[in-house]
């Protein structure tokens, strides 16, 4: 089973070019239409589950906006 | 979305200390931007900041002095190299970087860029091409395409009265002092990757004292090529690409070797 | 020190080693190119960065980089390349970080003569390149005049945070006479606050002259002019020959103040009571005492080796009540003395006043000399 992951989209960096929604294998970001931030843009966020915290949001990010998080992998023999 | 306790988990990826946390007057998907953070993760992997002092350029480059959280000084269009020189001559334990672009460099600093590899000056050269003039509104570069549209060529480059764009790496990797002359492309995650590993590369040349190290990023310019972020990378594999073939044009030895 | 012979060229290097100069950029033109030979033998004996730049534009941009850290820097050019260097120049203005230009100034426009002039004072003295600023600048007349004040230069340039121009014609650059060299200082070792050298968060450091705000722009402009009257307060220089009861006035700096000294010195043996007033800062300019010997004398003859820059300066100062007149040379020529003493003759016989611009009676006058 993949590792569950997840992203904190800065939104005061986001300017909305969706590069982010393209690149995502996981099909699972997308632009907040219900958030217009103060420049005027829909900012991208995580939209459905699914995300594995694989980073490649980020590496596309031009705005280095996007934070991203993963599940602590296990390490055999070692508690959770 | 499921909310997840961010504090049990690990990060992969954040916001490099190399990059200041601001708002940039890069537009919309505009790979500048790219080509910023893989600079800054790259001075916090080599932990150079310190003693990194960058030169600026003239365009869109221009404000990279602001967006680097390291020192700073900015050059007149097109000479940073020669500004660069003169920094690294009297701080020679420092790493020195110059970010230009197109126009910068290869049309009205050329001369300087070529003495620069010349003299195999010790320096690292961030060389951001979009085939246009971005900063003044996306007027024909030495390296718009031949038939590209732009502002100043409206009805597309004519090579028979404007001539051939021109190949930066072919060019400098022919000067003995260069020492490494990669091409990459910020289009993809992949090639993202790549450029980022030729950014380390450069500054790992200077580090080691060996002379010229330049790295063309192929870039996006989405408002001026008129088209979407999305659009934009696509255009830039598939026009670009072709005509700027990437890969690595000069590397020495021991930059060979080296495994990063 | 001893006095010892010196090539005007290879005496300002000398003497900018001993102020402590930690980096040269230059690249070779005539007649400053010995400047250049000198400190790349120099300057790496004692350790210090030399380079001969890709041309005049690489030169001046290695020099505002070093500048930038706070290097003690110089480079040295000929008219042709000062002009190139101009962008260069407005840059390092603008972002206010200290370094010398010695211009062996060479007859122009274009790409000239190689034989000596005073065409760059318009270029040098009021700007040239673009923008609001301005330049310290000192005239020598002599040899040991050039290693005198290219090894004082540098204080004065670190002091207003400006550039240090020594205008140099020709002649000095390329004349040997006796010279004394100043002692040898210590490199500078503390590095001034502004300059980068490596910092990040609080201590990073940026040197720019973008300011795309315009008040933040109109902010730096009125502090540069503001600055610069620090500097008409303090770093005038001039000197006075005869001056007592003259009442003819002449006017020249350089290489021409030096010849009108000799001018001067044949017309007071002759009776004719004229004096000479040499300016030696041409930058800031020394109006006042422009203005002082205008109310004391009857005339005042500018003598130049252009058409008259430095008359235009002269003029702004001096009522119509005094007589204004001007002889040049140009081209790269020189004015023997016995042609400014027939000028001092020649209005020392009585002129007409005249409405006519000095320079309009003067290149009248010289028809009857040159044909062109």
């Amino acid at each position: 089973m993949p590792l569950k992951g997840t992203i904190v989209v800065n939104e005061n960096l986001c300017k909305a070019c969706e590069l982010c929604v393209v690149a995502c294998p996981q099909h699972v970001i997308s632009l907040n239409k219900e958030i217009i931030t103060p420049r005027g843009y829909h900012p991208a966020h995580l939209a459905e589950e699914g995300c594995t915290g694989c980073g490649t949001c980020a590496l596309v990010c031009p705005e280095a906006a996007i934070t991203v998080y993963r599940e602590k992998r296990l390490i055999q023999g070692q508690e959770a | 979305m499921v909310a997840m306790d961010l504090s049990e988990m690990e990060v992969v990826y954040q916001h490099p200390h190399a990059l200041v946390d601001m708002y940039t007057h890069f537009c919309p998907g505009c790979t500048h931007g790219v080509a910023h953070r893989l600079v800054a993760e790259v001075l916090d992997e080599m932990a150079l900041s310190e003693r990194t002092i960058g030169v600026a350029s003239v365009g869109c480059s221009v404000f990279s002095y602001n967006y680097l959280n390291i020192d700073f000084v900015q050059a007149p269009h097109g000479r940073a190299p020669a500004m660069a020189t003169g920094v690294k001559r009297v701080l020679p334990d420092h790493i020195v970087m110059t970010y230009q672009g197109d126009g910068d460099m290869i049309s009205i600093g050329a001369g300087e860029i070529v003495a620069a590899a010349g003299r195999g000056e010790n320096i690292t050269v961030i060389f951001i091409n979009n085939a246009n003039y971005g900063m003044t509104g996306g007027q024909m570069a030495p390296t718009t395409l031949p038939g590209m549209k732009t502002s100043s060529s409206p009805n597309g480059r004519d090579v028979e009265q404007a001539g051939y764009p021109i190949l930066a790496c072919e060019l400098l990797s022919t000067q003995q002092g260069a020492s490494y002359i990669a091409r990459r492309s910020l289009h993809d995650p992949k090639n993202i990757r790549m450029a980022k590993k030729a950014i380390r590369l450069a500054f790992e040349t200077q580090v080691r004292g060996l002379g010229f190290s330049m790295v063309e990023l192929l870039s996006t310019c989405p408002t001026n090529w008129h088209m979407t972020p999305v659009k934009a990378v696509k255009w830039l594999e598939e026009k670009m690409i072709p005509y700027y073939p990437l890969g690595d044009y000069k590397v020495h030895p021991t930059i060979s070797e080296l495994k990063v | 020190m001893a006095r010892e012979l010196w090539k005007g060229n290879e005496a300002f290097a000398e003497a900018a080693v001993r102020a402590g100069l930690q980096a040269y950029f230059g690249y070779p033109i005539t007649p400053q190119t010995e400047a250049l030979e000198y400190l790349s033998a120099r300057m790496p004996e004692l350790g210090r960065a030399f380079l001969q730049a890709e041309s005049e534009l690489g030169a001046i941009n290695m020099v505002y980089g070093a500048a930038c850290t706070g290097a003690r820097v110089m480079t040295s050019t000929s008219s042709p390349g000062t002009s190139l260097m101009m962008e260069g120049l407005s840059y390092i203005a603008a972002t206010e970080v200290p370094m010398v230009l010695v211009d062996v100034v060479r007859g122009g426009p274009g790409l000239g003569t190689i034989q000596p002039s005073q065409g760059d004072y318009n270029q040098i003295v009021h700007g040239g390149g673009h923008g609001d600023y301005h330049c310290i600048v000192l005239a020598p007349s002599t040899v040991q005049e050039a290693v005198d004040q290219v090894y004082e230069i540098f204080d004065l340039a670190e002091k207003y945070r400006s550039i240090g121009v020594i205008l140099l014609d020709g002649t000095i650059g390329q004349m040997i006479e006796p010279a004394e060299m100043p002692p040898m200082r210590e490199i500078r070792k503390e590095i001034p606050e502004w300059a980068v050298r490596g910092g990040t968060g609080s201590n990073k450091r940026v040197l720019t002259s973008v300011h795309l705000v315009p008040e933040d722009m109109e902010v730096l402009d009125l502090r540069l002019i503001k600055k610069w009257q620090e500097v008409e307060k303090n770093e005038v220089r001039f000197t006075e020959y005869y001056m007592d009861d003259a009442k003819i006035a002449v006017v020249g700096f350089g290489t021409a103040g030096r010849i009108a000294l000799s001018a001067v010195r044949t017309a007071r043996a002759l009776g004719i009571p004229v004096g000479l007033i040499r300016p030696i800062s041409l930058s800031p300019f020394p109006y006042q005492a422009i203005k002082e010997a205008a109310a004391q004398v009857d005339h005042i003859l500018v003598v130049e080796m252009n058409s008259g820059m430095m008359l235009e300066d002269v003029m702004k100062v001096v009522k119509d009540s005094t007589n204004v007149e001007f002889y040049g040379r140009m081209g790269g020529i020189m004015p023997f003395p016995d042609e400014i003493l027939s000028e001092i003759q020649r209005i020392a016989s009585g002129t007409t006043p005249s409405d006519i611009h000095p320079r309009d009676r003067w290149l009248k006058r010289m028809e009857s000399v040159v044909d062109f």
